[in-house]
């Protein structure tokens, strides 16, 4: 409506007034929250409430659902995913993405068979596999920060050229005997400690530690800071490229870790190990959270966004749905994360 | 001896001049205005006083020492602070975050060092409460108004003390209530002795803030007058090179 009493110049005035009020108003009247009212804001809060609900169901609908071995299964099962969802994270908090992950295990996977096999202890086993996963990130990383390639390209053609090297160094054969600490290997990915499997105490440690290190470590925080804006981070003094490259180097580790674990639990290797893995990493750090724009990282969404993964699957099998459809729920929770923060964050501002 | 000495900067970008011969001084507490159309070199002065490149020619001196910057940082170390144009702020960090971004205060017990949050909150509040903003420590970047994005951006500059403060267009990208809000926060800064070289197309803002102005013109000083002595028509004339130099 307008006043014919006024000029356009004390129309056009009092709007601006007014508009700026509603922002300043909306600005101060929002208050300060405590720790509870964040976390009800959160993608890893709701999507925890999307797995209390589906268990809820799943233990009215299954007799087997919420007996210890299937408890065991499903969370043995995302285990492997959450340590790699986990550093996945924090390459999608710089903006960046690894499509390498799944071909790193392989790889990964696979040297330490080799090291293993040939006599070596649990030891050099495990440093190969950390240092394999290592220098691979190591090479994405340089890529990506000094090179400035695209994160997806370098780790597609890491992705490629993993996986081809797993193969050439395997001699295309799977690796079942690991040596003298055979063993302790299969134990350490296969077994227990208080009837909670080991990758899952893994991936509890891990979630802890890198809850720590996202809220109280500087890296942590100039990593956030480097997806949100890599140019004011440049300029406010942090070593943008090294910490890149860094962030890389985690992710493979983690990736690394899970291969060492998985192997251990399987008792055995091929180079085919983790192929597609990238993919389900990926889409649980998203449905954790994770935003592909940068700048955003919860730690607690890596675990929750594999776990609620596997609960579809599980819940798809234990309701007796075509397991071929499990493909087709991971892809429509993955679309309603992502449309879900979306929808928060237009109500947010 | 002056705060900061510029002596025949020259800057070229292959075949482009972008700043021939530009000499400047800069006093304590001195708030100067530098002016000059699109493509002047006003920018690419600043830059070079912050460090983001250095001069091709020409020499800096800070307090009669000459010093040389080769990253924005040896700027900072030399008491040198600018606010970018873009305000160079993480929208999705905190305020207390992007004010102590790069320079995080830790706490530490044996060889474990953590983000002290509590330090970080509080300082920033105060820098927040010695600005007159009502910005919040806690509130992210992302929602806030222009003015109080700007607070950010300033109270970063206030956490070394800093001899040199350089704004690049604080008051181009926000409301006209605002652009009253920053002036008064540049006339903060001045009062508490920091020296202050302001880049603005306002003629205006340059006006009520500054005490002397440059005005660029193709990347050469065409004039440096006292603000008394001056008058926007005079330096527009500058500007556009209807008069030739002063």
């Amino acid at each position: 409506m307008t006043d014919p009493t006024r000029t356009p110049q004390e129309v056009h005035d009092a709007t601006a007034q007014r508009s700026h009020a509603e922002i300043d108003d909306s600005v101060t009247s929002r208050q300060e929250m405590s720790g509870w009212q964040s976390a009800f804001r959160t993608q890893p809060f709701w999507v925890f409430v999307a797995i209390l609900a589906i268990g809820l169901v799943m233990s009215m609908v299954s007799d087997v659902f919420l007996t210890e071995r299937n408890l065991f299964n499903i969370t043995r099962n995302f285990a492997f995913f959450g340590i790699m969802a986990l550093g996945m994270s924090a390459v999608i908090c710089t903006a960046g993405i690894d499509l390498s992950v799944g071909s790193l295990m392989g790889l990964a996977g696979i040297i330490t068979g080799l090291v293993m096999q040939a006599g070596y202890g649990i030891v050099p086993g495990f440093l190969a596999c950390m240092a394999t996963a290592a220098a691979v990130g190591l090479v994405n990383g340089v890529l990506v920060a000094y090179l400035r390639m695209a994160p997806f390209v370098v780790t597609l053609g890491m992705l490629a050229m993993s996986r081809s090297i797993a193969m050439v160094v395997s001699n295309n054969k799977m690796i079942y005997e690991f040596g003298p600490d055979q063993d302790l290997f299969e134990r350490i990915g296969g077994e227990s400690v208080f009837r909670v499997p080991n990758p899952v105490w893994v991936l509890m440690i891990l979630t802890v530690v890198f809850w720590w290190v996202w809220r109280y470590s500087t890296w942590g925080r100039w990593v956030m800071a480097i997806g949100g804006n890599a140019h004011a981070a440049k300029l406010a003094g942090i070593p943008v490229e090294r910490i890149t490259v860094s962030v890389y180097v985690v992710c493979s580790l983690c990736a690394g870790l899970a291969a060492f674990l998985m192997v251990g639990w399987f008792g055995s290797v091929t180079n085919a190990l983790g192929q597609t893995y990238e993919l389900n990493v990926i889409a649980a750090s998203v449905i954790g959270g994770a935003n592909l724009m940068g700048g955003v990282v919860y730690a607690f969404g890596a675990p929750i966004g594999a776990a609620l993964m596997e609960l579809i699957r599980n819940s798809l099998l234990l309701a007796g749905i075509d397991a071929l459809w499990q493909q087709f729920f991971v892809g429509l929770f993955l679309i309603l994360a992502v449309l879900l923060e979306q929808i928060r964050n237009r109500g947010g501002r | 001896m002056s705060l900061v000495e510029l002596n025949a900067i020259t800057k070229s970008f292959g075949a482009i001049h972008a700043l021939q011969g530009v000499d400047l001084v800069i006093e304590e507490g001195d708030a100067v205005g530098l002016m000059g159309d699109n493509g002047a070199g006003k920018s690419t002065l600043m830059k070079i006083i912050a460090g983001n490149f250095p001069p091709t020619k020409g020499v800096i001196r800070i307090e009669g020492r000459e010093v040389e910057f080769h990253k924005p940082i040896d700027a900072r170390n030399a008491g040198i602070e600018i606010v970018y144009q873009d305000l160079a702020l993480c929208d999705n960090l905190t305020a207390a975050a992007n004010v102590f971004l790069g320079r995080e205060p830790k706490k530490r017990f044996g060889p474990i060092r953590w983000l002290d949050h509590d330090a970080m909150i509080r300082r920033a509040g105060e820098l927040f409460s010695e600005l007159k903003s009502e910005t919040r420590p806690r509130d992210l970047v992302r929602q806030m108004s222009g003015g109080q994005r700007q607070a950010v951006a300033i109270a970063r500059t206030r956490l070394s003390d800093p001899k040199l403060v350089l704004m690049d267009e604080p008051t181009a990208a926000i409301s006209v209530r605002q652009v009253a809000e920053v002036l008064a926060l540049i006339k903060r800064l001045k009062d508490t002795g920091h020296a202050v070289v302001l880049v603005s197309h306002r003629m205006p803002d340059v006006f009520e803030v500054c005490d002397r102005v440059a005005v660029l013109r193709r990347g050469t000083k065409v004039a440096e007058k006292r603000i008394g002595e001056t008058s926007p028509e005079e330096i527009t004339g500058l500007i556009t090179g209807a008069i030739e130099s002063a």
